[in-house]
C-alpha cells in the first residue's frame, strides 16, 4: 500500500466533502495553508486510519505536530515501517 | 429594582488611572478603551436602553466587546447571541428572554420578531459623547449553550458570577497583554475579556476570518504574554509554523479535557511558559485550574480549593459556588440539585490519586469544544429510506479531541453488498450535510449487521 497516495486521497476527498478549496500539495505545504481546518484534519487522521490501520498521533504523546505536508506524510510512513 | 451604586464594567474601567495604553485589538479595527469610556458606538442611544433586555446579535467581536461595555449596568438583561446562533432561532430566544431591544451591527435583520423591539445600531466607531453611566441595574447575562433539542440553553449569569475567579486586586498585571483563540460571546471568552478589563490589560481577540497564522503573526506583534484556549485550538495552532510567533509567560487550555500529548507539546514549544489546564463550563463557572503539567487533576483539588465546593457523586463532578450560573430562563431545565450543586455531567475516574476526565455522562460528544448530540445526528439518518437505525458514538481523535461516527444497521442489509456501500453511505452523508452543521456530520460510517440494546429496550449506548 502506498502511505501518500492514500493520504492525496483522502485529503482531496474530505476537502471535496467540506467543500474547501485545496491549495497544490506539496511537500512544502504547509498544513495551515492547504485550505482544510480542524475538522477536515480531525476526519482525514481518522479515514486514514482506517485506510492504513495507524494513527501515529496516539503512538506517542512526545512527537511534534506536523508542519507541513511532507512531514505530515514521513509521519504517516514513519509510523508504518 | 434599579439601585444606586451598582458595579458594572464601565465603572470598574472609569474608575482606572490610566487608560492610555489599554486597547481591545481585533484583526481589522481596534477600540482605545480611555475613548470607550468617553464616548459611546451605540450611536449615543445607550439612554432608550435603561431597564430593558436587550440582546446583542453581532459580525464580529469588537462591536460585541463595545457594547458589553456601554450596557453592563445600564440594561436589566443582556442577551449574549453567539457567532453561530442560526438566525432563525433568534425568535425563539427573543421570547424566552423577554427581549425588549437588540443591539446589532448587522445592517438589516429580517425576522418574523414576536414581539415589538427597538433596533439599536452599533459599530466599533466610538461617537464622543457626554454620558450619565453610573450603573443603576445588576445586569443579568444571559448566555447560550446548545440543548438537547436543538433549541439553545438560557443560562443566567451576573457580572459578579461571571467575574468571580478574577483577582482583581493583583499587581502582577505589569506588561500582561491577553488575548484568546475563544470568541468572547461565549463563556470561555468572555472569561477572558472580563479578567483583561477587569485586571488592568489590553486584549488581542481573533477576527472572524483570520487564519491561525494570520492570528497568531499579530498576536505576537502586539506581543501578547497570556493566551487561552481549547487543547482544540492549541492542536491547530501547534501545527503552524507561526506558532514560534508568540513567546507567552502564561498559556491556558480549557473547555474540553487536556490530553497529556497537547500539555506536552506546549511545554515544549513555549518552555518559557506556565501551562495551566483549567475546569469550566458555562453552567459551573470557573472552578479550578491544574498548574503541574499532567492530564487529569489531583485528587486533592476536591476538598483543597478556595471559594469551590466539589464533590463526586455517580462518578459525576459536581460543583458549588458563586461562580455558578444563577438558573436557566425557561422552566423545562433545573440548574442545581436540591444543596446547590450543578452537575457538569463530566465523568471522572479515580486512579493514583488522581481524577481523570473520561467523557460525558449524557453521552454528549465534545468536538473540538462544540456539543453534539448523538442522538441528534441519529435521526436524520434514520430518514434515510434505506435505514433501520443508527447509532452515533464518539471516536477519539487528536486533533479535535473527539469525532463523530455511525453505526449504521441498514433494513436490506445485502444493498450494502450490492454497492459495495459506498454509494449508500455518500447518499447518507449527503443528507447529513444538508441538515446539519459539518462538526455532526459523522466522519465514518460503518454498516453493521445488528446493534446492541440495553435491558430497557433502548439502544445501549456506551456512555463513560
Amino acid at each position: 500500500m502506498n502511505i501518500r497516495s492514500e493520504i492525496l486521497a483522502q485529503f482531496r476527498q474530505v476537502a471535496r466533502e467540506q467543500d474547501k478549496r485545496l491549495a497544490p500539495l506539496t511537500d512544502q505545504l504547509e498544513l495551515v495553508d492547504s485550505g482544510l481546518d480542524s475538522l477536515c484534519f480531525a476526519i482525514v487522521v481518522t479515514r486514514l486510519e482506517g485506510a492504513v490501520g495507524i494513527d501515529p498521533f496516539s503512538v506517542s504523546e512526545d512527537a511534534p505536530f506536523p508542519v507541513t505536508f511532507g512531514d505530515f506524510i514521513s509521519f504517516y510512513e514513519n509510523a508504518a515501517k | 429594582m434599579p439601585q444606586s451604586s451598582q458595579a458594572s464594567l464601565w465603572n470598574a474601567l472609569s474608575a482606572t488611572e490610566d487608560l492610555s495604553a489599554r486597547f481591545v485589538y481585533g484583526a481589522e479595527a481596534s477600540i482605545a478603551l480611555g475613548d470607550l469610556v468617553a464616548g459611546s458606538t451605540l450611536y449615543g442611544r445607550g439612554d432608550e436602553l435603561r431597564g430593558l433586555s436587550v440582546l446583542v446579535t453581532t459580525t464580529n467581536q469588537l462591536t460585541t466587546a463595545s457594547a458589553l461595555i456601554e450596557l453592563d449596568g445600564i440594561v436589566r438583561r443582556i442577551v449574549l447571541c453567539p457567532p453561530d446562533l442560526p438566525l432563525e432561532l433568534l425568535p425563539y430566544v427573543i421570547d424566552s428572554a423577554d427581549v425588549d431591544a437588540i443591539v446589532s451591527d448587522r445592517p438589516m435583520l429580517d425576522l418574523e420578531i414576536p414581539r415589538a423591539v427597538c433596533l439599536v445600531p452599533c459599530s466599533h466607531e466610538i461617537v464622543p459623547e457626554k454620558c450619565e453611566r453610573s450603573a443603576q441595574h445588576q445586569t443579568e447575562w444571559i448566555l447560550l449553550t446548545s440543548g438537547t433539542t436543538g433549541l439553545p440553553k438560557l443560562v443566567v449569569h451576573t457580572l459578579t458570577s461571571l467575574a468571580g475567579a478574577i483577582e482583581t486586586n493583583s499587581t502582577s498585571a505589569d506588561g500582561v497583554i491577553w488575548s484568546t483563540f475563544y470568541d468572547i460571546r461565549r463563556y470561555g471568552g468572555l472569561q477572558i475579556f472580563l479578567r483583561a478589563l477587569l485586571t488592568g490589560t489590553s486584549l488581542v481577540l481573533p477576527g472572524a476570518h483570520e487564519s491561525p497564522a494570520d492570528f497568531l503573526s499579530r498576536a505576537g506583534h502586539h506581543g501578547i504574554t497570556h493566551i487561552s484556549g481549547t487543547p482544540s485550538h492549541w492542536r491547530r495552532a501547534l501545527m503552524s509554523s507561526s506558532a514560534h510567533l508568540i513567546a507567552p509567560r502564561y498559556v491556558r487550555l480549557s473547555g474540553e479535557i487536556s490530553d497529556q500529548a497537547i500539555l506536552n507539546n506546549l511545554r515544549s514549544q513555549y518552555p518559557q511558559a506556565r501551562i495551566a489546564h483549567a475546569f469550566a463550563s458555562t453552567e459551573a463557572g470557573v472552578a479550578f485550574d491544574v498548574n503541574d503539567g499532567f492530564a487529569g487533576f489531583p485528587a486533592s483539588v476536591i476538598n483543597d480549593t478556595p471559594h469551590v465546593e466539589m464533590k463526586v457523586e455517580d462518578r459525576s463532578l459536581k460543583i458549588r459556588s458563586d461562580r455558578n450560573a444563577i438558573r436557566y430562563i425557561g422552566d423545562s431545565h433545573i440548574l442545581k440539585d436540591t444543596e446547590g450543586f450543578v452537575d457538569t455531567g463530566d465523568i471522572v475516574e479515580l486512579r493514583d490519586d488522581r481524577y481523570y476526565f473520561v467523557g460525558r455522562r449524557d453521552g454528549v460528544i465534545n468536538v473540538g469544544g462544540w456539543k453534539v448530540y448523538p442522538e441528534e445526528v441519529e435521526a436524520v439518518i434514520n430518514r434515510h429510506g434505506e435505514v433501520q437505525v443508527s447509532l452515533v458514538r464518539t471516536k477519539k481523535n487528536p486533533i479535535t479531541g473527539a469525532l463523530v461516527v455511525a453505526d449504521v444497521v441498514l433494513k436490506a442489509p445485502s444493498q450494502a453488498v450490492d454497492h459495495d456501500g459506498c454509494e449508500l453511505k455518500h447518499d447518507i452523508l449527503l443528507l447529513c450535510r444538508e441538515a446539519l452543521s459539518p462538526y455532526k456530520v459523522p466522519a465514518v460510517i460503518n454498516f453493521v449487521p445488528a446493534l446492541p440494546v440495553d435491558e430497557t429496550g433502548k439502544l445501549a449506548r456506551r456512555h463513560a
